[in-house]
């Protein structure tokens, strides 16, 4: 018997980043004794490198903002393939998240009138991001986690022990998901980082936060925690993965030096002000601007330089685009010529803002450029091109109680798929997170209010779970675990990166076959306590089963769209619009099939005109011309699928 | 192919440990951090480092590079001359896990002993209204990314661990601050400040400013005006006066968080 520490507890969360941790203040606050898993210390979360702000319909400071705009805001950036029952939640409840916030102590930055201020971002048609200059993701992490404590000093009090009803398990990874005989989720096998002793957290319900996949690709703005833990878990566990090929390339990342290539150049540069320029110094943009935006982006620079100040009479500059649109762009004129010496382009906010307007607004910005490229971006342009960013796909989920497909298992944030459709804006990241976080918080809760009794757990799936740990320490001679994945990483940023094709793709596909086998294989030197050469060799796993889907998704969706680009299917498809692409598994291997998507409600269709309906949906789509919604088609639900 | 740095890297655990020298192949541009990478993927992967983003963003990646706490991944690798030995440990105050990796608990123990934000629980959210120029202040204590450089580097726990326990550290004595300075918070922590968190053993030598990768001025803007604070409640005379004559009942002091020391 292999020694493994247990504990009990009502809702387990697996990450600590926004959604996990929201999640598990709303479990708690309905009463469920709740544990907080984090693969590191608490509050380092990869939330903290979030920038620009959290995106609600607040109205501070254009009035006219509601949720109704930002529900369309966020349909049309994901290109109308979003799960627009999740943009209608998020739309309507991320003011009252944010404004939460406040309650527990965040301090946003403020409007004259001392509310929240709120900045403008691509793709949203009002300034809607609560922020705290261009460090928010810390501010929302610090609040979370103060939150906890503060939930933590309650108990303290009442029970006479802080941990009684919440307690975060820090710098500990979960391998494995439980379930029972009827294949309800009993609990989570891991191990304690710095001992290597496992662990396992018996619950009959377990929300993953665990975030996205970036470490995947070589270059990404994602910190080591991004390893497609969740997704692998939830796969593995039977829930069905929704949508993976859309992963997007953030248009700004640094490009020199090569050590930091990749790290997050955040888009409030743009939004307050900052400007693409080419080699020739050219605001290459402006050429880029594809039909289905055309009305609603500047046609000159003057237009768009006067939308600052005056955004009621201009349209708004085509460096808001949505971020799909503005890293192709840069990756075309990289393409052709017009690129900056280090192989991005130029992004300029030194011609732009006085200085220490741009030390006030961009403080970090300032300080990174400066500590890491020795580049003062008050005086210089920054050289910026794409990087891996965002993963728009995710676990299928439920959207009002982001419950999966299998009894106890929620997930919530990045893990999650379908709320962004194939694009996520800017700002919709923080917020997604407070309102599903929230929402499956709740949804566990509701789950344990039903549950009969405790699913019990099969002893000897714990001792396979263990058995699997630690066979990389065991294993002598095999490969370098570090040496597999920088192979992955040049693999998928080479084949299936921001711009794809077929032969591309096939040819990685026969790569992660191989990956299959050398992961398998892998020797860790050392032993169990505090070793990052086991912990990667376990993270393996899942980067290769994450990666093996984004491969096989992407493969076969055959139209460009959002974070999924085609060079041999350069358009946009309206037939393609109507199918999801699901992964689940199937034996031991991965399989893929179609899904049709949920025809939108009407009232909620209501909220575009009909020519824009017009440029992402089929005729037979479209409401009929004069109504202003058209019934019937609306309760078809989406059962019909079609194995691969 | 860089040039070779030397790196003397202390190697261990809890029971013992040693310094280990190494050399790693250096390129231009490159962090302490990325060395360290280098060194775990190229010559001992099982050397333990903790990090997270990479970007300063964190505070994960604290270490003493040539006796000095820096971020691992904010220190660039030029600021050294070519030829020079970069000796690397871990964080001297807190307690080794192993190699680099340090157990920072203390400083979780600490954040949970000060009574949270406690604004007035009639106003709902969303109808706070604060002012930028009063909310400021607190924002820049806010920008703490709880690297913990400040508390490892202040001597009066830095070479005394009998001062962990009466004294919080200068990350949390400016927490402190930041909910004092906070326009919605009504709590009063001056007296615990001084009382249970040790404002008075600091004696403002500036160590912990000097250190703080966000440049913060933890020691100008929040541990000394803190300390004016602290005697302008314990010596202010017309709370004296009106208790003594008892027609104004002194203020109400918030009191430690029971039941998390």
């Amino acid at each position: 018997m292999t020694d493994i520490q247990r504990f009990s507890y009502d809702v387990v969360v697996i990450g600590a980043g926004g959604s996990g941790l929201r999640a598990a203040i709303e479990a708690r606050q309905r009463g469920k004794k709740t544990a907080i898993i984090s693969k590191s210390l608490f509050g380092k979360a990869h939330t903290v490198m979030a920038e620009g702000g959290a995106a609600a319909a607040m109205g501070n400071v254009n009035p006219r903002d509601n949720w109704q705009v930002h529900f369309r805001d966020t349909m049309r950036g994901g290109k109308l393939i979003n799960n627009w029952r999740m943009a209608e939640l998020h739309a309507k409840e991320a003011p009252d998240r944010i404004w939460e916030l406040e309650a527990w102590g965040a301090l946003f930055d403020r409007t004259k009138d001392g509310k929240i201020s709120q900045r403008n971002f691509g793709g949203h048609e009002y300034p809607r991001l609560a922020h705290v200059g261009d460090r928010t993701g810390l501010e929302l992490i610090r609040t979370l986690q103060q939150r906890v404590v503060a939930l933590q000093q309650e108990d303290a009090a009442s029970q006479g022990d802080p941990e009684a009803m919440i307690k975060v398990f820090a710098e500990t990874t979960i391998t494995e998901l439980v379930k029972d005989a009827d294949g309800r989720i009993a609990g989570a096998f891991g191990y304690f980082r710095d001992t290597g002793k496992f662990v396992f957290f018996e619950a009959p319900a377990v929300v993953l936060a665990t975030g996205g996949i970036g470490k995947t690709f070589k270059v990404t703005s994602n910190s080591w925690e991004y390893t497609g833990d969740g997704l692998a878990l939830a796969l593995l566990a039977g829930a069905n993965l929704l949508n993976m090929e859309f992963v997007q390339f953030h248009p700004t990342g640094m490009v020199w030096p090569i050590s930091v290539r990749g790290l997050l150049v955040t888009e409030s540069v743009r939004g307050d002000g900052g400007v693409l320029r080419n080699s020739e110094g050219k605001r290459f943009m402006f050429n880029y601007v594809p039909d289905v935006f055309r009305a609603q982006y500047a046609e000159t620079e003057e237009e768009g330089d006067r939308w600052y100040t005056d955004p009621e009479h201009n349209r708004r500059p085509p460096e808001l685009l949505p971020r799909d649109e503005v890293a192709r762009s840069i990756n075309s004129e990289i393409k052709a010529g017009r690129g900056s010496p280090h192989g991005g382009v130029f992004l300029d906010v030194s011609t732009r803002l006085p200085a220490e307007e741009i030390l006030r607004k961009l403080p970090s910005m300032h300080h990174q450029f400066l500590e890491l490229a020795g580049v003062d971006i008050t005086k210089e342009p920054m050289e910026v091109g794409p990087t891996c960013h965002y993963m728009m796909g995710g676990v299928e989920v439920e959207p009002d109680s982001a419950a999966t497909a299998v009894p106890g298992l929620f997930a919530a944030g990045e893990v999650a798929g379908g709320f962004h459709g194939s694009n996520r804006l800017g700002g919709n990241s923080l917020s997604d997170l407070l309102v599903f976080g929230r929402r499956a918080g709740l949804g566990a809760a509701d789950y344990l209010d039903g549950l009969p009794a405790r699913p019990q757990v099969p002893a000897a799936d714990l001792e396979a779970a263990a058995a699997e740990a630690t066979a990389p320490l065991e294993r002598a001679g095999g490969e370098n675990p570090y040496a597999v994945h920088a192979d992955l990483q040049q693999t998928m940023n080479d084949l299936v990166g921001l711009i794809r094709k077929e032969s591309e793709m096939t040819t990685a596909l026969k790569e992660l076959e191989k990956y299959r086998q050398r992961v398998s294989q892998v020797s860790a030197e050392g032993g169990p306590g505090y070793n990052p050469g086991w912990h990667l060799a376990l993270d393996l796993r899942n980067m290769m089963l994450v990666a093996e889907c984004v491969g096989m998704a992407a493969l076969e969706r055959q139209e460009s769209r959002g974070g999924h680009t085609r060079d041999d299917y350069p358009v946009m498809s309206p037939e393609w619009r109507k199918v999801n692409l699901i992964c689940s598994m199937s034996g031991d291997h991965v399989a893929l099939w179609r899904q049709p998507v949920k025809p939108m409600r009407p009232d909620l269709m209501a909220v575009f005109d009909r020519s824009e309906l017009a440029k992402y949906l089929t005729e037979e789509e479209l409401p009929a011309e004069a109504a202003a919604a058209a019934p019937g088609t609306a309760t078809k639900t989406a059962t019909q699928e079609e194995k691969h | 192919m860089g040039d070779q740095a030397n790196l003397r890297v202390w190697r261990g655990d809890a029971g013992a440990g040693k310094l280990t020298d190494y050399q790693v192949e250096v390129n231009e541009g490159e962090v302490v951090l990325d060395v360290l990478h280098r060194l775990q993927a190229t010559q001992t992967g099982d050397l333990a480092i903790r990090w997270n983003c990479k970007a300063g963003k964190c505070g994960s990646c604290s270490m003493e590079i040539n006796g000095r706490p820096r971020l691992a991944c904010m220190t660039r690798m030029s600021t050294f001359e070519p030829a020079e030995v970069l000796t690397i440990t871990p964080l001297r105050t807190f307690p080794v896990i192993r190699d680099l990796v340090t157990d920072v608990s203390f400083n979780y123990t600490k954040a949970r002993e000060i009574p949270s934000f406690s604004p007035d629980p009639s106003i709902k959210p969303g109808e706070f209204r604060m002012q930028q120029v009063d909310v400021n202040r607190s924002q820049e204590f806010r920008k703490c990314i709880e690297c913990y450089l400040c508390q490892n580097v202040c001597h009066v726990i830095r070479d005394h661990p009998e001062n962990e326990r009466p004294f919080a550290g200068p990350r949390f004595l400016m927490r402190v601050t930041e909910l004092e300075m906070h326009p919605a918070d009504e709590a009063d922590r001056r007296e615990i400040a001084q009382d249970d968190f040790g404002l008075g053993y600091c004696n403002i030598t500036k160590c912990c400013t000097e250190v703080c990768p966000e440049h913060i001025k933890i020691t100008d803007n929040a541990l000394i005006p803190m300390k004016e604070r602290v005697v302008g409640r314990k010596y202010d005379p017309l709370v004296w006066l009106g208790s003594k004559i008892g027609r104004r009942p002194a203020p109400k002091d918030t009191p430690e968080v029971p039941n998390t020391v």
